[in-house]
């Protein structure tokens, strides 16, 4: 099938995308601003990557937020597979439907509720807020996104392999850490991708539950630019949406290519 | 085509008595015992008996849903009997979950791990039991050489033809050298010419390794081929269970001899019952129907004769003796297949008859025609009297 450009449809293409990504190509632009005026071209830069660099709130707010990707990503990784494994291979148990709700909600649930709830939680489990708080906040909703993940690619993954394990001497345990897991691997790297990236880029969830010494790079940027945009923010966005699109591109890439990457794992 | 020469380590165990299932001292292999198996209230295998010899090639053959993939998967252990019993070599199965199970299967859609290559695949059975990678990677070479695919153990499956994969999956499962292999469909995905070629060489492998092979098919050719005994199968049941001589020859029900090769069915009744002979008058046909093989029958009984159509004998003229198994009418069709013809044959009463004869000589010195008046005749020996 041919795509059918015309002036119109090019017109109307050019239009969306510029609506989508106009301000952020803005923001890129202007990080390499040399003048100190957001808003007038002076130069191109690279000053204001220095500076973010030499910044240390900053830099601390983003070393928190790595960490915190990766512990939520990494539970939430091991909790998703988990829900997502239930729900694809047992099709019939009292309390499935509910469960299956349970697990998808937090999908659909406003941010703000669930940055409150979570609040009330810790609040009255009387847990000191931190770097722990948010991890576990990230976790809750990230793993429904692991589990939509795996479960869709379990749905397609055929039961028979399993079988013909066992049927070779494999016990049910080593079948599921031999076959199922390296099949369904790419499903899970793109998972743990797309839970480090909704915990990166989070600034709702992440406000109601951190605590002092826990502030993540979204709360430094939202505080800062309070007080006045610099381009320094503008440089630190820069490289924040850097990370997110590599990851959220990875995790797609994985996603298509499967496990077409067969020739050069054995050489 | 044959088997290669094989490695010392794969010679062949002392050859089988030839029929063990009449010798009344063997001991079965396998012994299935009233297995029922349910499934949310539909009967898949209904009061199975079975018992299954060491070195048997034994086919379950029957039309798709007649339970028996469902038997192969109890006896893999994939599934649980609702009730019964399943024995092999003297084991009770019940307990015994599918990887303790001394079995292994091939199946339809070959399941090759797709992110192992050839060797992994064919290794992997060897693998679990801890055996040294020398001698895995040994077994495995000799393993592919038998099924002809040594200079293909890197490849992964996606880079394999429908037969290679073939060829893998069944390496794969022969290489525990297990006491039982059970294969569903195994050659249900390759084309017809690969899949003659390689009923032979499944043949070879399973006499050369002396295995015991139980095999699915829906392909009455294949059962007949390769098989010991078949079992043929219909809604759960074993309907009748034998060399494939016997169950062409002596099909016991309708069933049997429709599913098994052509035949000519006379419907009618039963004039005449002794031990050696019986005699069924059919209106269908117009004539009484002499068989030289006794039947449990009482006069007056409904009876139907079966007649395959190469035991027939075609004519111009009719027989010396016309008392019996002979009836006439007109050619109405031929059709030309080659080595034979079937010719298509309508009788006074409107039954249609098919015979099927060697083409000896020429077609264009065909004698007989379209329109012809012809007489078919046939032996005593030639029909079974069946009674459902």
């Amino acid at each position: 099938m041919k795509a059918g450009f015309t002036p119109a449809t090019v017109l109307a293409l050019t239009c969306g995308f510029a609506f989508l990504y106009l301000p952020i190509l803005l923001l890129v632009a202007f990080s390499f601003n040399e003048s100190r005026l957001v808003t007038v071209w002076g130069g191109f830069s690279l000053k204001w990557y220095g500076e973010m660099l030499r910044n240390r709130q900053l830099m601390d707010a983003a070393w928190v937020t790595v960490r915190i990707g990766l512990v939520s990503a990494s539970l939430a990784l091991v909790l998703g597979t988990l829900a997502g494994v239930t729900l694809a291979r047992f099709t019939r148990f009292p309390g499935r439907t509910v469960f299956s709700g349970l697990v998808f909600a937090p999908l659909v649930m406003p941010e703000v509720i669930t940055g409150l709830s979570l609040l009330l939680l810790f609040v009255s489990l009387d847990w000191a807020r931190g770097f722990w708080t948010v991890a576990v906040a990230h976790t809750t909703f990230a793993s429904a996104y692991v589990a939509v993940i795996v479960q869709s690619r379990l749905l397609t993954f055929d039961i028979i392999l399993e079988e013909a394990a066992m049927d070779l001497g494999a016990s049910p345990l080593k079948t599921f850490f031999v076959i199922t897991l390296p099949v369904i691997a790419p499903a899970l790297v793109s998972g743990w991708l797309l839970a480090f990236t909704l915990s990166l880029d989070d600034l709702v969830v992440a406000s109601f539950t951190t605590g002092p010494g826990a502030t993540t790079l979204p709360m430094r940027i939202y505080s800062q630019v309070r007080l006045g945009v610099t381009p320094e923010i503008n440089a630190v966005s820069t490289v924040l949406i850097g990370f997110v699109t590599l990851g959220v591109i990875t995790a797609t890439l994985i996603q298509k290519r499967r496990f077409a990457d067969g020739q050069k794992r054995k050489a | 085509m044959t088997a290669p020469d094989l490695p010392a380590a794969l010679a062949p165990d002392a050859r089988l008595p030839a029929e063990p299932w009449n010798d009344p001292k063997a001991t079965p292999l396998i012994k299935i015992r009233n297995v029922i198996k349910r499934f949310d209230g539909f009967v898949a295998v209904d009061d199975v008996w079975l018992d299954i010899y060491k070195g048997e090639f034994f086919s379950l053959l029957g039309p798709s849903g007649c339970g028996k993939t469902t038997l192969l998967r109890l006896l893999a252990g994939f599934e649980q009997p609702t009730s019964g019993t399943i024995e092999i070599d003297g084991v009770d199965m019940a307990d015994v979950p599918p990887h303790r199970r001394p079995v292994n299967m091939m199946f339809q859609s070959y399941a090759l791990f797709p992110h192992m290559t050839v060797e992994q695949n064919v290794g992997f059975g060897l693998k679990q039991e801890h055996v040294p990678r020398r001698e895995i990677s040994r077994r495995v070479g000799e393993m592919l050489e038998l099924v002809q695919l040594a200079d293909l153990g890197r490849r992964r499956p996606h880079q394999l033809s429908g037969g290679q994969k073939q060829r893998v999956a069944l390496a794969r499962a022969l290489i525990k050298r297990p006491k039982l292999l059970l294969l569903d469909e195994p050659l249900g995905a390759l084309d017809r010419r690969l899949r003659e070629q390689t009923q032979f060489e499944l043949v070879n492998i399973q006499e050369t390794l002396g295995l015991t092979f139980i095999i699915v098919t829906h392909d009455q050719d294949e059962a007949m081929t390769v098989s010991t005994r078949i079992a043929i199968m219909d809604r759960g049941r074993t309907v009748q269970v034998g060399t494939p001589g016997e169950i062409y020859e002596y099909p016991n029900s309708l069933y049997v001899a429709g599913f098994v090769g052509d035949v000519n069915v006379f419907e009618g009744r039963v004039v005449e019952a002794g031990k050696d002979h019986v005699t069924v008058r059919s209106p269908e046909s117009g004539c009484d129907i002499y068989t030289d093989r006794g039947i449990d029958a009482v006069p007056g009984q409904e009876a139907y004769a079966a007649i395959r159509p190469e035991k027939i004998e075609i004519g111009k003229a009719p027989p010396a003796d016309a008392r019996f198994n002979c009836v006439t009418g007109r050619v109405f069709d031929i059709a030309y297949l080659g080595s034979l013809s079937t010719y298509h044959v309508r009788l006074a009463t409107g039954e249609v008859v098919k015979v099927s004869a060697a083409n000896r000589s020429r077609l264009v010195e065909r004698p007989i025609t379209w329109e012809d008046q012809v007489w078919l005749w046939w032996p005593p020996s030639a029909s079974v009297v069946l009674l459902s």
